[in-house]
């Protein structure tokens, strides 16, 4: 029905040629705006309404003394729900591990939840499909638990700022909630969400037009294809600076995978915009010295890397 | 009345702010405002997600999306 829409929009009512590059590219930017802000709507208010029973006050109680293992596994799956904002990374990580979240479990949770979210597997899903998304979803929870496992083996809590360790953390009650304001909280988040990526969401999905429309396939299939063997690294490198753009990030690579970019490089990319950030160095500066951060990232580039070439064999 | 506003300077964090000042001021009820930026501190106070309220050292709201202008006064009352 979308389709018909964005059709009757470009072909009838503005009168462009469906063969032409122009009503190409605006019939693909209509129908992809219209079904992304769909989706994201129905699917970020639904969320919402989970991540409302999963504070993160929540998250610490369950997750205190857990054993490694278990511990890094409940982590990577709590860090889908809870909500998070690396703007509260320092206050969330010494909360935790002042309430003995042990140090590999605590990264688990901080390299899940940015990476796998809601709005990456809305813009997967609605572009590449549900399996896609999937994989996406459980290779990014495979990471989690795998990076914090390596990190809790390092034997790193010397490289936490003393300080961490000294801070006493008061009760920390967790504020109760109705179902109606669960309701309320829910409306906000998505409203807010929404406010906050739209820009991003518009002009990625307008570039993904311009790539549909006007790059050559022999020039994508040549860069970003299967047969070239430092694609993966070269998209990883570029992903680490973008970061918040996850939203706009899609549509793009979406355009570039029609015209011949391989899978696994896609998903590579994806996970290095959201899971590595350089804004979220600088905030994890205040709690970790410098080898844990670099040891941090260092981790999960080489993992990221490896699902790249990983999917690019398989897929 | 004490209430605390903690958050290490974020634009959600001066809103939360202005939010408890104007709730104070249309509730007419005597209360400091304190704000409280250091982020040990912060975290001293079981605040895990910023920004954070607390009334009379209780946590009343923390994180986003920031509480509206009737619900902050209702969280303020209800330790008045």
């Amino acid at each position: 029905m979308l389709k018909e829409f964005a059709d009757y929009l470009t072909y009838t009512l503005l009168k462009l040629e469906p063969a032409s590059h122009l009503g190409d590219a605006l019939n693909f930017f209509i129908y992809d705006t219209l079904k992304i802000f769909l989706l994201l709507t129905t699917i970020v208010y639904a969320v919402a309404i989970l991540r409302a029973y999963f504070p993160p006050e929540k998250t610490k109680r369950i997750l205190s003394h857990k054993r490694e293992y278990i511990g890094n596994i409940m982590a990577a799956l709590l860090g889908i729900v809870t909500p998070f904002c690396s703007c509260s990374a320092v206050p969330l990580f010494i909360g935790f591990v002042e309430a003995g979240v042990p140090l590999g479990v605590t990264f688990s949770f901080l390299i899940s939840s940015p990476m796998v979210n809601e709005i990456a597997l809305i813009m997967l899903w609605g572009l590449f499909g549900w399996k896609i998304a999937l994989i996406y979803t459980g290779t990014g929870v495979v990471l989690a638990v795998l990076s914090g496992i390596v990190i809790g083996k390092l034997k790193m809590e010397k490289y936490v700022q003393d300080y961490v360790w000294e801070i006493k953390v008061g009760a920390g009650e967790i504020v109760q909630t109705t179902f109606r304001e669960k309701l309320v909280y829910a409306r906000d988040y998505t409203a807010e969400l929404l406010k906050r990526i739209c820009p991003y969401v518009i002009i990625g999905i307008a570039l993904g037009g311009i790539v549909h429309g006007y790059i050559p396939t022999d020039f994508v299939v040549k860069y970003a294809g299967r047969d070239n063997p430092l694609a993966v690294l070269v998209a990883v490198l570029i992903g680490i600076p973008l970061y918040s753009n996850a939203a706009g990030m899609i549509p793009v690579v979406q355009a570039l995978v029609g015209k011949g970019m391989a899978m696994g490089t896609v998903l590579a990319f994806m996970m290095s915009v959201t899971a590595i950030s350089f804004p979220e160095a600088v905030i994890l500066k205040n709690v970790l010295k410098m080898r844990l951060i670099y040891t941090f990232f260092g981790i999960v580039t080489v993992g990221i890397i490896i699902i790249g070439y990983l999917f690019n064999a398989i897929l | 009345m004490e209430i605390k506003v903690l958050g290490p300077g974020c634009a959600n964090c001066h809103k939360m702010e202005e939010l408890a000042r104007t709730a104070v001021k249309e509730l007419g009820i005597e209360a400091t405002v304190v704000k409280i930026t250091d982020i040990g501190e912060i975290a001293m106070n079981g605040i895990l997600s910023t920004p954070g309220l607390m009334v009379n050292g209780k946590i009343k709201h923390s994180g986003k999306p920031l509480p509206s202008l009737e619900k902050a006064k209702e969280l303020i009352k209800t330790e008045a």
